[in-house]
This record gives structure tokens, C-alpha cells and sequence, in this order.
């Protein structure tokens, strides 16, 4: 990248032409988190405009839904957004299922909320931890994946895989919990409210920290809405925004949480949306665990799953926001169109609005606190 | 041996090849020290498959740099490209020969000690900026222009800080500095409360300054990699990377060593007793202070995230400027009182 004077710019309200030029962000740079791509145009080091390009991972999942049978799809939601992995395929799952008139035993419900949330807290810390990463602090990631690894572990002996789990399937769940993981799920709602507290007084009190993330990158909730960015965006804007009470799925409605929401609007919010999101996870878990119905945990399935012809949603909240699966189904075992609505893309795309006018340094941060993940985007 | 460095060449001669293993040796060992407490600060064992604990883990990284091609990207300033990192390296060991390391071990104990290491420390500036500039990289010239002001803006509460200094001792000999600070911890400058109550807030002062000179986190804003990639180094490969590594390393080095010898006593013993006092502790005093120091500004890099650009400018023209003019203001009072005093009374 050979630095020249690409462009002669004008500058604000016609006044005299400034000198800009253009920087490559990416697809390989540090802070971009994978192959996201953003072409800046800078003057000096304030941001005049941040264009996103995508693409760079484009996989066709939607297209691959398209042409194979419905079980054979059921692997891929996991690896659009490959740390939430279960909420995806809860979506996906949830969809077929809703179309197809399969009932879900409630134990299997109850099983699928509480890897739902472990898996929220797993891909919580690892946004925390890259985003401390992104503002130079490197300790915390290792702290971040300690916790995590406690969590991937239980998942590990629940379905065999660490992260793109392929635990849920049409009408219940691939095997039952054992004693080994409900035990271990206590231990853990009972190892982590000190370990967040920890991280509280370590790092979200540090002044340095707060000083890199109060009032950076603000995202208006009229933004917010404009983009039609959801999870903790929408809900740092101050917009009590959250799939699992907008429009009820599982047996979220018979669990008692909160949704954290601070209007500030800035990283710092979107900061401290994650960070109560942790919290609220654990006393789902907690809830979900005591409530455990026995049961079998799998429902009444056709041998050959057919979709009748028709239009279905599903959505979730997944750990970045809505994830939706739109599945139009013709009769035949393959669905006629399917269609993933993906959080990160609407989060991604009001960067460019937002970043606008920002230091170099400070429009990082705010990249980073939009808990981007770049498969997600490219699906 | 005494007889022996007191011909001129010879001392020359011995002092140049101490500074220099000296420098080489620390540059080495500090990456692996840092490696190892940033290790152990991350719960994780840090570098421990060469040779035993991993302290054969320096020559394998010195190695790897020097196998790699010299690659000199198309496009740069051949002559400022390759200049840069001479010119990063050379300061610190220019520096390095004033610096008394015992009462008489010191290579040339300039009466203006203090002032030759202020003049050549500042070159270490210039070289990252001719780095970044020569490298034709857009990243590294946002990083040299940072990297300039940065050290404008930290150049002068870090001098005030000095001045301050200077009018208690009145002196730029670096000796003569240490000599003063003779008789137990409590008379070093750090503690020298009576002759300003700032005393302990200028050598925070001077340690933020030092962090800030020496590109160290929290404010490596030369290098910092989840913005600008690598800085003024993204262009840099191999052994040419490497000397920017180790600069930064003596740079340290250099730093602990003025902040060991300013406001820590230098070579004194902490305690005025004369069984840890003599030619053979002076060394060993000055080394301990010295890692001390090495060590918090490790800790300090693995601790605290990187401030933002224009906090860490607000934090000098708006915090340490202002408060290191104040102490340098109450030091001449505090200093010209008694004086006021006598000739009112």
C-alpha cells in the first residue's frame, strides 16, 4: 500500500479543497476481527467516511439451504456466527419446526435455554476479551477465555463439539443432559458472579477504559432503528429491544429475567449491556435449571420431513441481536427459499453513519463494541 | 586492572564492549523477562521450550530475524529506510556512557551529564519518524506524525520535572547528583519531602513521561498494533524489525537508569550502613532499582489498556505540564523562603 494523494477532496460545505486520502482497513488488520474490509477516507486521522466491504467470506448458506434436504442444512446456521452457535441453529430448528407443526417436548425447550444462554456468556467474554484486545489491553483475553473454556468443556460432554455445536435437532435434541453437565452448569452459575465481579473492579472501572469508551461512537436509538440494529446496540441506545420478550419463543415467557438497557448510547453502554447480559444469563440458567421438567427430549418427527407449502419465521436473540430464519417451504424435502437475517449486517451498516467525523483510534473502539463477527455479516 | 583502564584506549576500548554486551544482553533478556511476566500475569507459562524455562528463547528469536531476508518494500527512501533503525539503536548507548553505574564505574563522567543524555535521547524521536516516513506506508506516517507530537507534548513536563531537580541539587553531573542522595532511602530525591512536598509527584511525573518517551503501553501509540498494524514498523522485517525491538528495549534500559539515578539514589544503598555500602554494592544497588523500575514498567504494559490518542496529549498539556510547573514553582519558593525570611527578620 504505497501512500500518495489519491484524492483532492472538498472539504466541509464547499470551503477549500483539504487533502484526503484513503486507508485500507483490512481485510487483514488486526482490528477488524477476520476479513472485514474497511475503506476509509481520512483526513489526517479523523474519519471522513468509513465504508464497509464485505464479502470476503461470503459462503452461499442461504443458497445451500436452498438445495439440500432440511437435515443436511441443519449443520451450516452453526457456522454463520460461529460463537453462537446454538442460537442459530435454535432458529433454524425452531423455524422447520414451525412450519412443520412438530411439537417440542418441554424438557428439551428448558435444555435448548440453557445451552442457549451458556452459550450468550461464552460469546460474551469472547467479545469482551477482543475488545479489550482492541484497546491494547491483552490480559484480559486470557482471563476472558479461561471462563469460556469452563463453559465449552460442559458443551464438549453435552454434544461432543466445543464450537459449532449441531445439538439441536428438528423436534427436540440430539441426547439428554446428564447428572455430569447439570452438576457442572451449577458449579459454573456459581463460579461466575465473582469472576464478573472481578472483572468490574479490574477493568470496567479502569479509568483508561472508561476514558476509551464514554461517550465514543454514539449510536442514536433513531440510528439504531434507521439500520434495524438489534441486541446490546439497540439496547445501549436505550430501546428495551430483546427477541426473547418482543416476540416470545422456547419458554423464555416462563422465565424471569431483565433486559438491561442504558440510554447513554455510547461503547461504554454497549459495554455495559454485555456486561449485565452475563448476569441476566446466569439467573436464566439458574431458573431453567430448577424448573427442569422430566420428559423424553425429542418430539414426534416424520421419517421424511417435508415442508408444506407456506411462509415461516423464526427469530432469536442471539448474542448480537435478531437472528432470523425465514423458511418458504413447497412441498418437496428441500426448502424453496431460506432466508437468515443476520444481526451483525444491520449493526455493521450504520458504522458508516456513525463513524463518521471520529478519530482513527476512537471509530476502533466503536467497531469493536458493535460485537462484530464476519461470517455472521457475509453468511 | 585500575592501572590498566586508566590508559585512555584501553579504557575506551573495555567500556565500549561493556556497554555494548551490556545493552545487547539486556535487550535480549528483557523480551524473555517480559515474556515470561506477561506469562505469568496471563496465567500461562510463557516461553518455556527453549532450553531450560526458555532461556534459550532470545538467541531462537535473534536467529529467525537474522535468517529472514532483507526485504526493502518498493517505493521507500532506501537511505532514511535503512538509517532509521541505526539511529533508534544509537542514542541509548550514547547515553549509556555517562550513566554511573557504581561510584567509579562510569565510562566518562561528564560534568554535563544529565544535559548530553536530554540531547541525545531526543534523536530517538527523529529515527522512529524517518522510519515511519521512509517506509511510504500510510500507517506508518500517521504513526511517525504521532509519535512527534507525542513526544513533543512529553519532552516538557519531563524537562520541567529535570529543572526541578537541578535547582535542588545544582548540578548536571550525574554523580555529584547520586553523591547527594547519600545516607538512606529517606534522602533520596523521591522522598526529599522537605525541599518539596511534590517530590513523590514529580517522579510520577517523570515515570508517566518516561513510559510516554520510550513508546511503552499504556501510551505505545508508535506501535499500536490493533490500530495502525505495527506503526513506524509495518514496513520492517526481520533484523531490521529487530534492532526497532531491541531499541525500544535499551530505551527502557536508558530510562530506569535516569529514573534510578534522579529521584532513586543511583548506586546509594538504601540503608546508611557501611557493610551495604562500598565499590562492590554500588553496582548491585543500581541494577536492583533499576529492574525494579524495568519491572513496574512491564506490569504497567500488561495491566492497563492503551489511551486513546488525544487523551494521552490532554493528559500532558492539560495534567503534567500544569503540575509540573506548579512543583517547579513551589521548589523556588520553598528553596528562596528561608532567604525572604532572613532578610525580612
Amino acid at each position: 500500500m504505497i501512500a500518495s494523494k489519491e484524492s483532492l477532496a472538498d472539504g466541509p460545505d464547499g470551503q477549500a479543497p483539504q487533502e484526503t486520502f484513503i486507508l485500507n482497513l483490512g481485510p487483514q488488520h488486526p482490528a477488524t476481527h477476520g476479513v472485514l474490509r474497511v475503506r476509509t477516507t481520512m483526513d489526517g486521522e479523523w474519519i471522513k467516511r468509513a465504508e464497509p466491504v464485505i464479502g470476503y467470506i461470503h459462503r452461499m448458506h442461504e443458497k445451500m439451504g436452498e438445495n439440500r434436504t432440511l437435515a443436511k442444512f441443519l449443520p451450516n446456521p452453526s457456522r454463520i456466527d460461529y460463537l453462537s452457535a446454538m442460537h442459530y441453529t435454535h432458529a433454524f430448528v425452531g423455524a422447520v419446526e414451525r412450519a412443520a407443526g412438530i411439537e417440542v417436548p418441554p424438557r428439551a425447550e428448558y435444555i435448548r435455554v440453557i445451552t442457549s444462554e451458556l452459550n450468550r456468556i461464552a460469546s460474551h467474554m469472547v467479545w469482551w476479551g477482543a475488545l479489550l484486545s482492541d484497546l491494547g489491553g491483552l490480559t484480559p483475553f486470557l482471563y476472558a477465555f479461561d471462563d469460556r473454556e469452563l463453559i465449552l468443556d460442559l458443551l464438549e460432554g453435552l454434544c461432543g463439539a466445543r464450537l459449532t455445536y449441531c445439538y439441536y435437532r428438528f423436534g427436540g435434541l440430539c441426547n439428554d443432559v446428564d447428572d455430569e453437565f447439570l452438576q457442572g452448569t451449577r458449579a459454573f452459575v456459581k463460579h461466575m458472579p465473582p469472576r464478573l465481579k472481578m472483572y468490574r473492579d479490574l477493568v470496567t472501572d479502569n479509568i483508561i477504559l472508561r476514558k476509551r469508551l464514554e461517550g465514543i461512537g454514539p449510536i442514536s436509538a433513531e440510528m439504531c432503528r434507521k439500520y434495524g440494529a438489534t441486541g446490546p446496540v439497540i439496547r445501549g441506545s436505550g430501546i428495551a429491544y430483546d427477541v426473547r420478550r418482543a416476540e416470545p419463543y422456547s419458554v423464555y415467557p416462563r422465565l424471569d429475567f431483565q433486559i438491561p438497557v442504558y440510554p447513554e448510547c455510547d461503547s461504554m453502554a454497549r459495554y455495559l449491556v454485555h456486561m449485565a447480559e452475563m448476569e441476566q444469563s446466569l439467573r436464566i440458567i439458574e431458573q431453567a435449571l430448577d424448573q427442569l421438567p422430566a420428559g423424553p427430549v425429542m418430539g414426534k418427527v416424520p421419517r421424511v420431513l417435508k415442508l408444506p407449502p407456506g411462509d415461516t419465521c423464526y427469530a432469536v436473540e442471539a448474542a448480537r441481536g435478531r437472528f432470523m430464519v425465514r423458511i418458504v417451504g413447497d412441498g418437496k424435502d428441500t426448502p424453496y427459499r431460506v432466508k437468515l437475517r443476520t444481526p451483525c449486517f444491520s449493526n455493521l451498516s450504520l458504522f458508516e453513519e456513525a463513524s463518521r467525523g471520529m478519530i482513527l483510534p476512537d471509530a476502533l473502539a466503536m467497531l469493536g463494541s458493535l460485537d462484530l463477527v464476519i461470517p455472521d455479516i457475509d453468511r | 586492572m585500575s592501572n590498566l583502564l586508566s590508559i585512555e584506549p584501553v579504557r575506551i576500548l573495555t567500556y565500549l564492549v561493556g556497554i555494548c554486551a551490556f545493552v545487547g544482553a539486556n535487550a535480549a533478556y528483557l523480551v524473555l523477562a517480559e515474556r515470561k511476566i506477561a506469562g505469568r500475569i496471563q496465567r500461562r507459562p510463557g516461553p518455556n521450550e527453549a532450553g531450560y524455562g526458555g532461556w534459550m528463547q532470545p538467541f531462537a528469536d535473534v536467529l529467525k530475524l537474522f535468517a529472514k531476508q532483507v526485504m526493502i518494500p518498493p517505493g521507500t527512501d532506501i537511505l532514511l529506510y535503512c538509517a532509521a533503525p541505526l539511529m533508534v539503536m544509537a542514542p541509548p548507548l550514547m547515553c549509556l556512557a555517562v550513566v554511573p553505574f557504581g561510584e567509579s564505574l562510569v565510562a566518562r563522567n561528564l560534568d554535563i551529564g544529565l544535559l548530553f543524555v536530554f540531547a541525545f535521547g531526543s534523536i530517538n524521536v527523529m529515527a522512529l519518524m524517518l522510519g515511519g516516513w521512509a517506509s511510504r506506508n500510510k500507517y506508518s506516517i500517521i504513526s511517525a506524525a504521532r509519535v512527534v507530537s507525542q513526544n513533543v507534548a512529553y519532552e516538557i513536563p519531563m524537562l520541567l520535572v529535570v529543572i526541578t531537580l537541578l535547582m535542588v541539587a545544582g548540578t548536571l553531573d550525574l554523580n555529584e547528583l547520586i553523591r547527594q542522595q547519600a545516607g538512606g532511602f529517606w534522602n533520596w530525591n523521591l522522598l526529599r519531602v522537605w525541599v518539596n512536598p511534590l517530590m513523590p509527584v514529580t517522579f510520577i511525573i517523570f515515570f508517566i513521561c518516561m513510559l510516554a518517551e520510550t513508546n511503552r503501553a499504556p501510551f505505545d501509540m508508535a506501535e499500536s498494533e490493533s490500530e495502525l498494524v505495527a506503526g513506524a514498523f509495518t514496513e520492517y522485517g526481520g533484523m531490521g524489525f529487530g534492532v526497532f525491538f531491541m531499541a525500544e528495549y535499551s530505551n527502557i534500559v536508558l530510562g530506569c537508569c535516569l529514573g534510578t539515578v534522579l529521584f532513586l539514589g543511583g548506586w546509594q544503598s538504601p540503608l546508611p550502613l557501611a557493610a551495604l555500602s562500598g565499590p562492590l554494592w554500588g553496582p548491585v544497588w543500581f541494577l536492583l532499582k533499576m529492574y525494579a523500575l524495568i519491572f513496574t514498567v512491564m506490569l504497567v504494559r500488561w495491566t492497563f489498556p492503551r489511551t486513546q490518542f488525544y487523551g494521552l496529549l490532554n493528559l500532558s498539556w492539560k495534567i503534567l505540564i500544569p503540575l509540573s510547573l506548579f512543583s517547579l514553582l513551589l521548589t523556588g519558593a520553598m528553596m528562596k523562603l528561608p532567604l525572604v525570611l532572613q532578610r525580612l527578620f
